[in-house]
């Protein structure tokens, strides 16, 4: 019982230290291009889990609108966006995580939501009740999401 | 006994679909005989398109056909529950709407069609739930009904059909030039987390896929419309609260002078195209 208690304090005292090293969405720094050059959290993104948080419904739900050959078992790929096949060799880390942290710094017109963004919304909602949420918005995605997403895109070479 | 007639009839498309039956594609044609109008030049007020298409151009051909004939249409069961409040009365008045009204097939025919209108005496723009609202509470001394689904939209149904086959032909200046610029201002504005306006999807994606569905132009000419997936008629208050929601906007409310400002502009997207009824989407 005794032992249980410095444990808990030593993963509580982590998760603060793993928070404070997030970029916030209102600080994340996007360049004159909509590139962003740091990692929003530090910590390696990774492909596997960026694959399932973009075919993750109430997550990034890419595939609604995006098609990936490679991930072809992944049923019904929507043609809203752009394939994604080679989207690797048309840009860098530092473009893609512009692209899916806050879209419009790179395409202000696109149709595609921001993914790292919690405030300036128009009639903002909580989630899909209908009812009027409060902003700061929880983000679309994590800043570890963002970094996962990225880093599987990167995959994406042809 | 309306619940277990819908139930068979769903069962018997089903069994149809399950045998992978193919149907032709072809124009929107009603029992053989009443073939409407699905495709039209965009009205001039329209910037952004330049052909309207009806919904039901873009669904399978399964809930096409399912339109095609009244005897597999859903929407026809909430049409004749419409005939029935036609014609019962309600309210303090002891009245029905048959006794102002007289036969609907003359006194209803064209309505649907012209719907958002101005009306003079209440000095507002009326969508065809707020007028019928506006019968029953004013002249009927009846309750009114919650709009969206249910009654409201069943007497709305059987109001439509004396329609079908009309071209949509929505007034949208005058009186109603105001309430027509606001619909318009709100069309293009992107709501919610998802920042999206109807023009994302119903003007610059209509065809296109989200996931396995595709966009259609978000006309409203086939409304009320009986939607397989809710098993419900819908009206197109109704359908926008759900559309709004989906960015996950706070939506309007259902009875908000902003979606009948909405509902005007949207429905005279769609001039030109056959009023059908009731139709039935996925």
């Amino acid at each position: 019982m005794k032992r249980i208690i410095p444990i808990t304090v030593g993963v509580a005292l982590v998760a603060t230290l793993a928070v404070a090293a997030e970029v916030s969405p209102e600080n994340v720094a996007f360049d004159e291009y909509g590139a962003v050059s740091e990692s929003l959290t530090g910590v390696a993104g990774d492909a596997a889990a960026g694959l399932k948080a973009m075919e993750t419904k109430s997550q990034g739900n890419c595939f609604a609108c995006h098609q990936i050959s490679a991930a072809a078992d992944i049923p019904f790929h929507g043609s809203v966006g752009p394939s994604l096949d080679g989207v690797a060799s048309r840009w860098d880390e530092t473009q893609l995580r512009g692209i899916v942290a806050g879209v419009k710094n790179t395409f202000p017109d696109t149709v595609m939501p921001s993914f790292y963004k919690s405030s300036g919304f128009i009639r903002p909602g909580d989630g899909f009740t209908g009812k009027a949420g409060t902003e700061p918005l929880p983000t679309l995605l994590t800043a570890q999401q963002v970094e996962d997403i990225v880093a599987y895109l990167l995959t994406l070479t042809e | 006994m309306t619940k277990t007639v819908l139930k068979g009839a769903i069962t018997s498309v089903a069994i149809l679909a399950g045998a992978g039956m193919a149907l032709a594609e072809g124009n929107l044609v009603i029992n053989g005989d009443l073939e409407l109008t699905t495709e039209a030049p965009a009205p001039s007020h329209i910037e952004g398109l330049t052909t309207v298409y009806s919904g039901w151009v873009f669904r399978d051909s399964f809930t096409q056909a399912m339109e095609m004939d009244d005897f597999d249409n859903p929407g026809m069961l909430f049409v004749d529950a419409g005939e029935d409040m036609w014609n019962e009365p309600a309210g303090t008045s002891g009245k029905a709407c048959a006794d102002c009204h007289g036969d609907a097939s003359e006194s209803m025919a064209g309505v649907r069609a012209v719907y958002p209108k101005w009306n003079e005496a209440a000095g507002e723009v009326r969508t065809l739930e707020m007028q019928i609202n506006a019968c029953r509470t004013e002249n009927q001394g009846a309750e009114a009904l919650k709009y969206g689904k249910g009654d409201i939209v069943s007497l709305e149904a059987y109001i439509s059909m004396q329609s079908r086959g009309m071209p949509m032909n929505v007034a949208i200046d005058g009186p109603v030039a105001d309430v027509w610029a606001q619909g318009k201002q709100m069309y293009y504005t992107r709501t919610g987390q998802l920042e999206l306006s109807c023009a994302s999807c119903h003007e610059e994606n209509y065809g296109n896929l989200i996931r396995a569905e595709t966009l259609s132009q978000g006309q409203t000419n086939g409304f009320p419309v009986y939607r397989i997936k809710d098993s419900v008629l819908t009206s197109a208050a109704g359908r926008f609260v759900g559309c709004v929601r989906d960015t996950k906007a706070e939506t309007y409310k259902i009875d908000s002078s902003d979606f009948v400002a909405l509902e005007l502009y949207v429905a005279s997207r769609g001039n030109g195209l056959s009023v059908e009824g009731v139709s039935v989407r996925n």
